[in-house]
């Protein structure tokens, strides 16, 4: 069916008229607001105080969904909401990584908030259309196609019964549908959201937020991947958001004063140029620079994190991943970025499912997806990876938890707490390429033992146990996941802050609130308790801000100044952070410093943990780890690594190994770990102002100034 | 034996023991580091030249990346 055909096939369910508004220094100060109950479309004014106390992004999408839902609301029901919000810094194109936007709601996976950022075109042209943030509530009765034209300045809601569903089409067949022209340079003025058909069947559905590329002639699409909001936005039937502009201008935010961000954007490129291909390479292969590191380091998850290395590895090096990436392409998710680091696989040819045979273009893999998709479950071949990432983004499901579920469910089978008769006959083995597309494709179509995989690990446990009989205790130990959601792919057994760094986080085991493996467990920098507390406050507190304000972290610290080393403080790159401060006061014409900088960040960060307490969670007991996240749960782990564990044991714990048994030392390793975690918790909930069953004190809330009425009304039973 | 400290860990040092062959022992390849000799920076142009001194504390910074 040609796009006008499909076109033909849209009935209008409403269409409302608004007045446009230039951006003013970042902000429109206006949200649009849809419900798909009754087709409601209006506008909602922010105020100042919302403003000053939230910023932008996470922070305005945390206060929306706070007053739209209860406590009790459910993922599924017609009040929970999908919030995207981009932030003030958010379009600009003079700096890298300014084309951020978060994405918020209430997740399938854990019941509490999820915030996922993702690059793409879509938040920025949602701000140039003349808004902070797009907040849609309701349910459609039939799949509906939203769209916000921001060069009509119309909102219009169409039944859209014809288009496909995966993402690699749809976002194809939509950009086509709206743009003003088939010129690339029209097509380039259109973005799309989406899912995909294993969004509608499973609880880890992701967002893929296109761009359209003008040298490939292609849309691109980049992903808002944890939390299972691609689920939410099926179950709203809703197929797709599209926003089209004009096209986009030099200053479309009004920026208080241009001239020092386009400085601190010459001297980043710079950087860029002379730095990058010494020390990242992010041009020339993303973030799967890291595979051959994380492997080297002991840290790359393989056969579901039992293991930090495999002597396979070499086959996903980062070479390879060099080789198999198009270079020398724009590769910048967003206007302006000279780090251009989403790199692409191009005219790949597919070997399974319904797009068999075809020719299509790949994102990534980036270093999570060829971990995930890949080491973790014991599959080293890069093409299978490529095909795999391929799937998980036009079925619209997250690589990070895709991986790590299956990777659960391999080990379960491997000790037999399921078998065949359960996998409807799959040999579901670490390394069975076949079995991984034969469950990522029942996924999509929603039927047999991938429906049961697609329910999370925790749902699989609890499934497993219920169904099966498999033994509960053992796959707590072995589930990798927190709050419901699954890790992310780096091993954390050898270093107690970044066990920290996953299971504290508010909305699950995600290293996008602190990555401290290398500060800790290589550099030995933060060897006390209180160290460790210090960092597990800066970071998270630090890399929420990028998520307040419409930023990519990775320019933040994936290449570095040249002076950077004789620095005080080289891990906080003082000079990047000082490109932060510089851009925000230039944008938003604030004139704040280093320290209101976290201060922003705590504000929203203590506003989320109080949501999820309001929820009846954020507790202390829901941040208890996996012990795989850990230590060593099973006879295989300790062997493996025995002579190091045993060196551990005396030196550390003052136990002597000779003579005992591997099961002993397991146990002895085993009480040491946990009871030093429980002294880290204490420590860093005392450092972040908490009580020790990890609730803000109001004191505290009073100090950063977020000592608002509701807040402080659900902090008050915890104190 | 000969030792130095590299990070905290004890290593064991030869004659003419270079920077670099600090890295090599360590299987440290991650590129974006700092690294301090008895608590002076060794510039990455000098790392291959470079001797570190016996019984020398060494660190070897990691800067963060990724994620």
């Amino acid at each position: 069916m040609s796009v006008k055909e499909l076109k033909e096939k849209h009935k209008l369910l409403k269409e409302m008229s608004y007045e446009p508004k230039e951006l003013y220094r970042g902000y429109s100060d206006r949200v649009l607001y849809i419900n798909l109950d009754d087709n409601t479309v209006k506008e909602k004014t922010v105020s100042e105080e919302v403003k000053k106390k939230f910023i932008g992004g996470k922070g305005y999408g945390l206060k929306l969904l706070w007053d739209a839902t209860k406590p009790e609301t459910k993922w599924n029901d017609n009040e929970n909401e999908i919030i995207i919000c981009p932030g003030p810094i958010a379009g600009i194109t003079q700096y890298a990584g300014a084309g951020k936007s978060l994405v918020v709601s209430i997740s399938p996976m854990t019941d509490i908030v999820i915030d996922s950022n993702v690059g793409g075109y879509f938040g920025p042209f949602l701000k140039f259309s003349g808004f902070d943030a797009l907040e849609i509530q309701g349910k459609a009765k039939n799949d509906v196609v939203i769209v916000i034209d921001g060069i009509n300045n119309k909102i219009s809601i169409e039944e859209a019964p014809a288009e496909a569903i995966d993402s690699h089409i749809l976002a194809e067949q939509l950009t086509e549908m709206y743009a003003e022209s088939s010129d690339p340079r029209d097509m380039k003025n259109v973005s799309v959201v989406s899912a995909g058909h294993a969004a509608e069947n499973t609880m880890i559905g992701m967002l893929n937020f296109s761009w359209y590329d003008i040298k490939r002639k292609l849309c691109r699409l980049k992903q808002a991947g944890r939390g299972g909001i691609g689920t939410i936005l099926r179950d709203k039937k809703i197929k797709a958001i599209v926003a089209k502009v004009a096209g986009i201008t030099q200053d479309p935010n009004h920026v208080a004063d241009m001239e020092p961000i386009r400085e601190r954007g010459a001297r980043f490129a710079k950087e860029m140029k002379e730095l990058d291909a010494s020390q990242c390479r992010m041009k020339q292969e993303g973030t799967a620079h890291l595979v051959d590191i994380m492997n080297d380091y002991n840290l790359l998850p393989t056969h579901n994190f039992k293991y930090g290395s495999h002597k396979d590895a070499d086959n996903i090096h980062s070479r390879v991943w060099n080789s198999k990436f198009t270079q020398g392409m724009n590769d910048g998710c967003w206007i302006g970025c000279t780090m251009n680091c989403c790199k692409g696989v191009d005219n790949f040819e597919l070997k399974t499912g319904p797009y068999k045979g075809q020719k299509v273009t790949v994102d990534g893999p980036e270093y999570e997806t060829a971990a995930g998709v890949g080491s973790n479950m014991g599959i080293f071949d890069p093409d299978a990876i490529i095909e795999l990432n391929f799937y998980c983004d036009t079925y619209g499901i997250d690589t990070i938890s895709y991986g790590t579920m299956m990777a659960f469910a391999m080990e379960c089978y491997e000790n037999g707490l399921i078998t065949k008769e359960h996998t409807g006959g799959i040999d579901l083995k670490f390394g069975n390429i076949d079995a991984a597309f034969e469950l990522i494709h029942q996924m999509a179509r929603g039927e047999g033992f991938g429906k049961i995989v697609g329910l999370g690990v925790r749902g699989m446990k609890k499934y497993f146990a219920e169904n099966y009989g498999a033994d509960m205790n053992f796959m707590n130990d072995i589930g990798m996941e927190n709050k419901g959601l699954e890790y992310s792919q780096y091993v954390s057994k050898e270093s107690l802050a970044q066990q920290g760094g996953y299971a504290m986080t508010n909305k699950g085991p995600q290293h996008d609130e602190a990555w401290l493996i290398f500060m800790d467990m290589v550099n030995n920098q933060i060897p006390s308790f209180e160290d460790k507390a210090e960092a597990l406050h800066y970071f998270p507190m630090f890399r929420t801000w990028f998520g307040l304000n419409g930023l990519c972290k990775l320019p933040w610290n994936d290449v570095e100044p040249e002076g950077n080393a004789e620095t005080d403080e080289p891990a906080k790159v003082p000079e990047h952070l000082d490109n932060y401060v510089t851009i925000f006061n230039a944008v938003t014409g604030s004139n704040i410093d280093k320290h209101e900088l976290i201060r922003q960040s705590e504000r929203v960060y203590n506003f989320q943990k109080t949501f999820n307490i309001r929820r009846g969670y954020g507790l202390r007991e829901h941040d208890a780890q996996p012990y795989r996240a850990a230590g060593p749960v099973t006879a295989e782990e300790y062997k493996s690594m025995e002579d190091f564990y045993d060196k551990k044991m005396k030196e550390d714990i003052g136990v002597d190994p000779a003579g005992k048994s591997v099961e002993e030392k397991i146990a002895i390793t085993r009480k040491y770990r946990e009871d030093r975690y429980e002294q880290l918790l204490d420590t860093v909930y005392h450092r972040r102002g908490w009580t020790k069953n990890g609730v803000p004190k109001i004191e505290y809330m009073k100090e950063i100034g977020m000592d608002l009425p509701e807040v402080i009304e659900v902090l008050s039973k915890h104190q | 034996m000969n030792t130095i400290t590299v990070n905290g860990n004890t290593v064991e040092w030869n004659e003419g023991m270079t920077v670099r062959d600090v890295l090599t022992v360590m299987n440290y390849t991650f590129r974006m580091l700092v690294i301090k000799v008895n608590g002076s920076i060794v510039k990455k142009e000098n790392w291959e030249t470079f001797n570190v001194p016996e019984g020398a504390d060494v660190s070897v910074i990691h800067l963060m990346s990724g994620g």
